[in-house]
């Protein structure tokens, strides 16, 4: 039997029944990734300290301590991700040896519960962009089709976890990161509320929107990994006490339906320049919902067609500011060349900074400027806040919303990673979530299609549990049947 | 031409919380360069910032010491600059939404009330050392440090009304124990921003702000010198530019640091903290346990202990001061001669030495043993002072040092008669003068009795003693 063919939960219950050890769980996933190193899923693999912690963990079990609940389990970690004594790249050359001396909240939390933290993987640079292409470690490939892109920013994420690389990874999601490429590789990516997960350590992008997210082959794993990360922080002021409650109750292992679950589906969707495939997938998963007993009804959000532009003067605006301390002076890439100290940030900057990220920061500062402030920036603010309120007006009368995740279904590699109207529109259904700080999952519609199609449920602030219900409601719908 | 200065100040003041502003590392001044450092202060990749309440708190009482509105929700912003003091291209301060609003301070000498605009709370920044090789060492110990910005109205017109509008400043920041207001080692630094107008004649010099003030002397020397260097080029028919100037103490002049232009700090809101809730039980709170300022205590030393206004005054500018009288009169009932005693000699080796009344072996016990000793006739009020700067000097008590030095006063009359008689036969000339009615007479015959004594005797009793002496033999 191939021992990464089956769940994290499984991996877990049959290390905990000693059928299979840390040490053959860890070495048939480094397997993987060394059968798999094509499709770049990975910027560096924890290969050393990973065996050693998953022999630690066997004589853990042999001693008969008790164990964690991600015991025996690898989880990878996008590489934005703080990991103490394991380089943290952002993808960037800026980064590329650097080294951070402390654990992010989130890398703390799963090594507590006996997980065995086997690798960083690819992503978008300093998580800024939507196919993983921009990564200075070179694109990931979507392993559904290899000439795909794999989405992103979480890219390398989503593949590893739909490629069994990994059973679960983490990624980060500040406008749809996580959810997109989970949609494109058709696995499960969830992002919490902000404020459910803590961001210390994970390296901000929009601060105001960053959330970590939890990427898995099915909706139950993904919800073990999200219960254990869902935990407030003293040392993130943003961290809610409140996301501890959310799932305490959430029983993963009975079967749901929609029964008496009202579902909202925009009315207007034929607007948004669906994909064939998407519309009559979207189309079909809708009917499902109601076959599960789901109440759909129709909405309209009219705030939703400014929510791109708000996102991406506000998520700029913020990019030019969380990116400023990358100077070259402290630790990161220092340019050669340089007389002064104004020549050493720019060149090391200059130098180390992929174009994309330089475009984001130039469009965030420029709408920062004194003379653009108000007309960009300030007014981008009013629309988030009227966002922010049509979505809790919506989640006030329904339980969840529901769209595709995406648009399209993912463009071929090296297409489109220059159009960047195509990278921003790509995310026309998910920025909103981000903006408004609720929480969203996205779950295949078919895990078998070839064209991979994700569809999004939406809920308000701290109702993860709706998420992890209707996720699996759905999942255990039948698609064939329809 | 008559000019009017118009000047405001900017004052940064560092909090003596225990630990910085956003993270747990300690708020100490000095230490070896980038030990008190973690990934939050170094703006490592990911670290976020929490605040510390302390910070806050202290605001709120500084705010409610200068007579500040506190708002009760106000908002952290990053100001963006690239710099190598900042470790994360911005530095956390408050733009829009400052903690304290529109307070004002008093300064009752000039009759003048100083209005203040804002009051906010920022992060420091590191500092740059200079090596003798060339080299720019950057040491952060420092970034991360709290401090507040004060920032007055342009209520100043002469450098004079600065430097009281400072030391009263001070003052209440020491009274407060927020900020140990060292403006040498930089825990206090003043801005100034001035310029001159000619109401008149409509004319009106562009605004100079002065950095690099070491000393309150300092920014009283700077206003003067920008005051004539602006009303020179008006006069001239030429005008100031907007600019920065640093002061230069060595030679005593503003030198031009940078012309001003349009500031982009590109402010955004800080949303790893977000908005500063005040609660307003908790403001009632500090409001209820703030430490008497130095009006107060100043009314109250008049009405206390009956002392003259200005006397109260001196005592109360510094608590330290004030708590050393207040503890000196608890043990000697006399609180015009406590007054006299710290007024003259007490605080003139205070300002001689450069030292703060704690930093003296002087206590108010053992400055109430001295006045203790005088007013038991032990010893004189000239030996009294005498006793103090050797007191000053080695640290002992005086009784101590009145016993090692045979100090006391000689009050035995015998002892005394002794002298007088020996005195008396040697200076006849002084007798016949006496004797015709000059009254200088005694008072040299007594000096010279206090003389031979060296200081001992008791000068009342010599000088009652010689009279007698002297009547008695016309
Ligand atoms: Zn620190």
């Amino acid at each position: 039997m191939d021992i990464t063919n089956i769940s994290a939960y499984e991996m877990h219950e049959k290390f905990l029944n000693e059928e299979v050890t840390a040490v053959e769980l860890v070495n048939a996933h480094l397997e993987n990734m060394e059968k798999l190193k094509e499709l770049n899923a990975f910027i560096t693999i924890n290969k050393e300290e990973a065996l050693e912690r998953a022999k630690i963990l066997d004589e853990k079990l042999a001693s008969g301590a008790e164990m964690g609940v991600l015991a025996g389990i690898p989880i990878s970690l996008k590489d934005n991700i703080s990991t103490k004594g394991i380089r943290t790249t952002c993808g960037s050359k800026m980064l590329e040896n650097y080294i951070p001396p402390f654990n992010a909240t989130v890398v703390e939390l799963i090594e507590a519960e006996d997980g065995i933290i086997l690798g960083k993987t690819n992503l978008d640079e300093f998580a800024i962009g939507s196919s993983t292409e921009s990564s200075y470690f070179g694109a990931t490939k979507n392993p559904v089709d290899n000439n795909l892109i794999a989405g992103g920013s979480s890219g390398g994420s989503t593949v590893a976890v739909k490629s069994r690389q990994m059973p679960l990874s983490l990624g980060t999601d500040t406008g749809g990161s996580v959810r997109q490429p989970a949609s494109y590789c058709n696995v499960v990516g969830i992002k919490p509320t902000y404020g459910a997960i803590s961001r210390f350590g994970v390296v901000s992008m929009a601060n105001t929107m960053d959330q970590v997210g939890v990427v898995g082959r099915n909706v139950r794993d993904t919800s073990l990994l999200l219960k254990t990360l869902m935990k407030k922080d003293t040392r993130d002021g943003t961290s809610y006490k409140k996301s501890e409650e959310v799932l305490k109750n959430l029983d993963v292992n009975k079967n749901y339906d929609f029964k008496g679950i009202k579902v909202g589906v925009l009315k207007t969707i034929g607007d948004y320049k669906l994909d064939e495939i998407v519309a009559r997938d979207f189309e079909k998963a809708v009917e499902m919902v109601k076959s599960l007993g789901g109440q759909v009804e129709e909405i309209s959000m009219d705030s939703l067609k400014y929510a791109p532009a708000c996102y991406h003067v506000l998520s700029t605006a913020e990019v030019s500011s969380n990116l400023a301390r990358f100077d070259g002076l402290r630790y990161g890439y220092r340019s050669e060349k340089y007389e002064t100290t104004e020549e050493l940030f720019r060149n090391s900057r200059q130098e180390a900074l992929g174009k994309e990220v330089k475009r984001r920061i130039l469009f965030g500062t420029y709408v920062l400027l004194n003379e653009n402030k108000k007309e960009y920036y300030e007014k981008a603010l009013k629309v988030r806040r009227l966002i922010a309120d049509e979505y809790s007006e919506m989640l006030s009368k329904y339980d969840v919303l529901m769209t595709p995740t995406t648009p399209t279904i993912p463009f071929e590699l090296g297409t489109n990673s220059d159009n960047t109207e195509i990278q921003y529109n790509s995310d026309i259904f998910t920025v909103g979530v981000n903006l408004a700080g609720i929480c969203a999952i996205s779950v295949p519609f078919d895990k078998e299609e070839a064209a991979p199609v994700g569809i999004q449920f939406i809920a308000n602030k701290f109702e993860e549990d709706k998420l992890i219900k209707a996720g699996l409601a759905f999942e255990g719908g039948n698609v064939d049947e329809l | 031409m008559s000019f009017k200065t118009i000047i405001g100040l900017e004052i940064h003041t560092e909090l003596m919380t225990e630990t910085k502003m956003f993270c747990g590392c300690t708020n100490e001044f000095g230490g070896d360069a980038n030990t008190h450092c973690c990934p939050v202060c170094l703006g490592l990749p990911g670290a976020l910032p929490r605040i510390n309440e302390t910070a806050i708190e202290y605001a709120v009482k500084s705010g409610l010491a200068l007579n500040c509105k506190i708002n009760t929700s106000s908002q952290t912003d990053r100001k963006h600059y690239f710099y190598v003091d900042l470790t994360k291209g911005y530095q956390t301060s408050q733009a829009e939404r400052p903690i304290c609003e529109e307070g004002f301070i008093e300064l009752e000498e000039v009759g003048k009330k100083v209005r203040i605009e804002r009051i906010h709370v920022e992060e420091d920044t590191g500092k740059l050392n200079h090596t003798e090789t060339g080299e720019t060492l950057v040491d952060y110990n420092r970034a991360g440090v709290p401090l507040i910005e004060i920032v007055t109205r342009p209520d100043m017109s002469t450098g004079e009304e600065a430097r009281l509008f400072l030391d009263k400043l001070r003052a209440r920041l020491k009274y407060l124990e927020v900020s140990d207001v060292r403006m040498e080692q930089g825990s206090l630094r003043c801005d100034v921003n001035i310029n001159i107008v000619d109401e008149e004649r409509g004319l009106k010099s562009n605004i100079s702000e002065i950095k690099n003030l070491n000393s309150f002397r300092a920014v009283e020397k700077a206003i003067e010198f920008e005051e004539n260097r602006h009303k020179e080029l008006l006069e001239a028919g030429k005008n100031t530019i907007k600019e920065t100037r640093r002061w230069d103490e060595s030679v005593g002049e503003t030198i031009l640091m940078r012309e001003k232009g349009d500031s982009q700090y590109r402010f955004i809101t800080e949303g790893d903290i977000g908005v500063l809730n005040v609660d307003e039980k908790w403001i009632e709170d500090i409001k209820n346990h703030m430490p008497e300022l130095p009006a107060e205590k100043k009314s109250r030393f008049i009405k206390d202990f009956s002392l003259p206004e200005y006397d109260a005054e001196v005592l109360t500018q510094n608590k330290e001061l004030a708590n050393f009288y207040e503890k000196t009169v608890e043990l000697i009932d006399d609180y015009s001669m406590v007054s006299n005693w710290i007024m003259g000699d007490v605080l003139r080796r205070i300002k001689d030495e450069e030292l703060e009344i704690e930093e003296t072996p002087l206590t108010p016990n053992l400055l109430a043993e001295l006045l203790n000793l005088i007013k038991a006739n032990t010893i004189s009020n000239n030996v009294g002072k005498k006793v103090l700067r050797t007191l000053f000097e080695t640290g002992k008590s005086p009784k101590q040092i009145v016993e090692e030095e045979g100090l006391s006063q000689i009050s035995n009359e015998d002892e005394l008669i002794e002298m007088i008689e020996k005195i008396i036969s040697e200076n006849e000339q002084s007798i016949e003068d006496y004797r015709a009615g000059k009254d200088r007479a005694l008072g040299f015959l007594v000096g010279q009795v206090m003389k031979i004594s060296r200081g001992k005797a008791n000068p009342q009793l010599v000088s009652e003693k010689m009279k007698e002496k002297l009547d008695s033999l016309k």
